[in-house]
């Protein structure tokens, strides 16, 4: 096998051109490897070589979606490569997003072999996992040498055209693909061990899990806007300037309840922004481009709402595990309703 | 109810002079079968072919798969109630068996529905029948017969020439003979004080337009849940009279043959009490799903079982009868295992069924009938090879010009039978 | 936190710029937003501008509160 020539994709932050800030870079390349990519082809060895890194800020790639990939895939397309490599995005769910999205639009249209990573809970995992092979990574940089080697490995066997063997095996997120395979016992023996166990109440594992109904029913339309009394839930971080509860910048543990009394807009003095995966400018200048305090307010004056209710709650949204985001909801949700609330808006950033 | 099962093996299978068993082989004669056969005014000619373990050999469209039994003792007759036989209950007694040999209806299709076995190669690793010494019953109906007509005079032509062979092993003597016996429910259960409960759903597919199955000659759309002993079935109680996906259909050889009742009887006695087992049906209304399933969560409850395994014929609708008689079911307190194939399309990232509740948390698969794969050409062709892409898993394109068949394993007789009867599984990747 | 409010009985419409994300979670009522950073906002545009961005933006979220609905949906501009 000669040497393979390989592309790889990072974001504004990995490449090394900076943080939130610099969320918004249009997408660029540069020749060979940068950052994580060092790593990369080293663990790639004689078998292969980056030949371009391709770089696109995590923000402008969110904003533009379709455009982006389109771009990004052109610039890929350039470089003729083997074998195409996007992140690893560990929990950053813009960057996981990205990743997934531009590794699909290769496969799809360069018929190479693409691989990434990502930790459990990136947003990406679900939305991208049927489509391509994301290899399970920990929830921060911390991993990335025993990430990259990991998709390397996958990454040659792809190349290679060797047999890809299940999830646990290879070190990929399941992918909710039904593959058949023989088993030792016919379908029957199988059935009766199972019913055994589960009437001793042992433990058993079900051949095929039924599909996730994870989706709500939506509640019914508001009738009468201007009798309803509204809610604002955020989870851009949004807290009084001392964050009092102390609420992380990421994977937040906790959530907080503020007083808004009397506010006719998100006073820059009194609130902050402590989420940080995003770029807090923009928030710090006008905490209304996050909590619409002050159109709300004009829309209670003006009769076309009932009321907001005159206290918000917010969170940090970036790393917040899925099982503490639900638990906050199930929280404050019941607090909503003892106070009466009939609508929440609520924003991300 | 106490049944000995005799089973002779049957090593080979050859054309003689008389049919009968000799010395481990079955001799068959081709002439008596076929005027057996013509007996029929709705079938206008017939061959009898062999087909053997191994050998470069296609049979297509196979109809249903048929295994020669004679009752000995015990009242009644195998096949009870259909072609003329006596309509006496059966399941007692003794009963021989022509083990290791099977007949197969073959001949042009009448629906889309029916399928392939391959004696060799790929596609033999998929069927059950690829094991078995077949005497393939190709038949030719009148011109411009009416489907339904062609499909009775398939399957009686199937059960007579089983019926007719069956009885060469009458006055053998068999080479093991096994003993199954279910008593009475409050006598089953204080036999085995200590051990779980356990019954068999069986869900018969009763969709008509070809898709039925008979018990005691009863056309199963028209039954409300039963129960019966699971001896029953190795006389013949139930067969089938249908051409569903080939995959996924249970042959009257698999009803006579149940892999989940001889898997429960395996264990009776010693890890399980087997106490007999629920039929029931999968018909085209939802009043007649609701009211099954009512019934049938209602029977086990009053057999007063710890457990069920639910097996089911068919995909799409049915489906949700067997959500519903799983749902109900464990909503009596009583645990269930399903045993289904899985659709999850081609790419298998599809959702699996049709329907789906969250009482389903123990299932067993029997793979997944989409998966494509090519079987290599065959040295002979029992049957016909032009009705190959019009039949479920075939598609245009699908017979190739060398004659080797790119199609999915839908098409291959009891791949994916949700009897369990084979090791083909799915897993999640 | 978006379906635990809907399942408490509180009709909630999210408002977030990657859409396909509040799909994944579940939002039923989705407004996309204008930017990551400032989803209900644009420093490029002069403050009263702003400001009636911001208000279309909640407009339309109460139009979507107001609209019932089956399945997720999406109400774009």
């Amino acid at each position: 096998m000669s040497k393979l020539r390989v592309v790889h994709y990072i974001n504004n932050f990995f490449a090394g051109i900076g943080g939130e800030e610099k969320a918004d870079i249009p997408p660029q390349e540069k020749s060979g490897a940068i950052g994580p990519g060092l790593a990369l082809n080293k663990s790639l060895g004689d078998d292969g070589d980056i030949v371009a890194t391709i770089i696109c800020g995590d923000s402008y790639f969110g904003e533009n979606f379709d455009e982006a990939t389109e771009q990004l895939l052109e610039m890929i397309k350039a470089h003729k490569p083997d074998l195409f490599v996007a992140g690893p995005a560990f929990n950053a769910g813009r960057y996981g997003v990205a990743c997934g999205a531009i590794a699909k639009a290769v496969e799809e249209n360069l018929q190479i072999p693409v691989i990434t990573g990502m930790y459990e809970e990136n947003p990406g995992v679900d939305m991208y996992k049927k489509d391509i092979h994301i290899i399970k990574t920990g929830n921060s940089a911390a991993d990335m040498k025993k990430s990259v080697s990991k998709m390397t490995e996958l990454a040659l066997k792809m190349v290679k055209c060797e047999e890809i063997l299940g999830p646990d095996e290879e070190g990929y997120h399941t992918r909710g693909i039904r593959v058949n395979y023989f088993n030792d016992k016919r379908g029957s023996e199988r059935a009766v061990e199972m019913i055994l166990k589960k009437v001793k109440g042992a433990e058993y594992v079900t051949e095929y899990p039924m599909p996730d109904f994870g989706n709500v029913t939506p509640n019914p339309a508001i009738k009468d806007l201007s009798k309803i009394k509204v809610a604002v839930v955020t989870s851009g971080g949004i807290v009084p300037t001392s964050n009092p509860d102390r609420i992380e910048s990421s994977s937040a543990t906790k959530y907080g309840i503020y007083d808004i009394t009397g506010l006719e807009r998100m006073p820059a003095e009194q609130f902050t922004s402590i989420h940080g995966g995003y770029d807090r400018t923009y928030a710090l200048e006008d905490i209304n481009r996050v909590v619409p305090l002050d159109v709300l307010r004009d829309m209670e004056r003006e009769g076309v709402i009932g009321s907001l209710e005159n206290y918000f709650v917010t969170t940090t949204g970036t790393g917040t595990s899925v099982g503490n985001a639900r638990g906050f909801g199930e929280e404050f949700s019941n607090k909503l309703l003892a106070d009466g609330v009939e609508a929440v808006i609520l924003t991300s950033t | 109810m106490r049944l000995e099962l005799g089973k002779i093996r049957i090593a080979d299978v050859q054309f003689g002079e008389r049919t009968e068993v000799k010395e481990s082989t079955l001799f068959v004669n081709k002439e008596e079968l076929i005027s057996i056969v013509l007996e029929d005014e709705c079938i206008q000619a017939a061959k009898i072919e062999l087909a053997k373990p191994g050998e470069s050999v296609r049979i297509t469209p196979v109809k249903d798969v048929l295994q020669p039994r004679v009752k000995v003792n015990g009242g009644g007759t195998v096949f009870p109630g259909v072609i003329g036989n006596k309509v006496a209950q059966v399941g007692q007694g003794r009963t021989h068996v022509l083990d290791g040999m099977a007949v197969l209806t073959v001949g042009k299709i009448m629906g889309f529905q029916e399928g392939i076995v391959d004696m060799s190669g790929i596609g033999s690793e998929y069927t059950p029948f690829s094991k078995t010494l077949n005497v393939c019953v190709v038949l030719e109906p009148v011109e411009g017969i009416e489907p339904h007509a062609y499909e009775t005079a398939a399957r009686e032509a199937g059960l007579k020439i089983s019926n007719y062979i069956g009885e060469a092993g009458r006055n053998i003597e068999p080479d093991s003979i096994e003993v199954f016996e279910t008593k009475g429910f409050i006598e089953q259960a204080a036999l085995y004080p200590e051990l779980p409960r356990i019954g068999y759903v069986c869900m018969l597919q009763s969709q008509g337009l070809l898709h039925d199955t008979y018990v005691y000659g009863v056309d199963a759309k028209n039954i409300i849940p039963t129960i019966m002993k699971p001896t029953e079935f190795m006389d013949g109680a139930v067969i089938s009279g249908n051409c569903v996906a080939s995959c996924d259909k249970i042959p009257t050889y698999l009803h006579q043959n149940d892999p989940i009742i001889e898997d429960l009887f395996k264990k009776h006695g010693t890890e399980l009490n087997f106490m007999g087992v629920i039929i029931t049906n999968e018909n085209v209304f939802l009043a007649d799903k609701e009211r099954c399933s009512d019934a049938v969560a209602k029977l086990a409850k009053m057999m007063d079982l710890d457990g069920v395994l639910i097996s089911e014929e068919g995909y799409g609708n049915p489906d949700t009868d067997l959500m519903m008689n799983c749902k109900k079911v464990e909503q009596q307190g009583i645990k269930t295992v399903l045993i289904t194939d899985e659709f999850p399309g081609r790419d298998g990232k599809s959702e699996s069924l049709a329907d789906a509740v969250k009482e389903a948390d123990a299932l067993v698969s029997c793979g997944q009938g989409n998966l494509v794969i090519t079987m290599p050409p065959m040295d002979k062709i029992i049957g016909t090879l032009e009705d190959i892409e019009t039949m479920i898993g075939g598609y245009d394109g699908s017979l190739k010009p060398d004659g080797s068949i790119e199609a999915e394993i839908q098409i291959i007789i009891s791949a994916t039978s949700a009897f369990g009867c084979n090791k083909l599984a799915a897993r999640m990747y | 936190m978006v379906k635990e409010i809907e399942k408490a009985g509180i009709p909630v419409v999210h408002i977030a710029t990657v859409v396909p994300i509040a799909l994944t979670v579940g939002a039923n009522r989705i407004v996309p937003a204008v930017g990551i950073p400032y989803p209900l906002g644009n420093p490029n545009l002069e403050f009263k501008a702003e400001k009636r961005l911001r208000r279309s933006i909640v407009e339309r979220a109460f139009k979507a509160l107001q609209t019932e609905i089956e399945d997720q949906t999406v109400f774009e501009a």
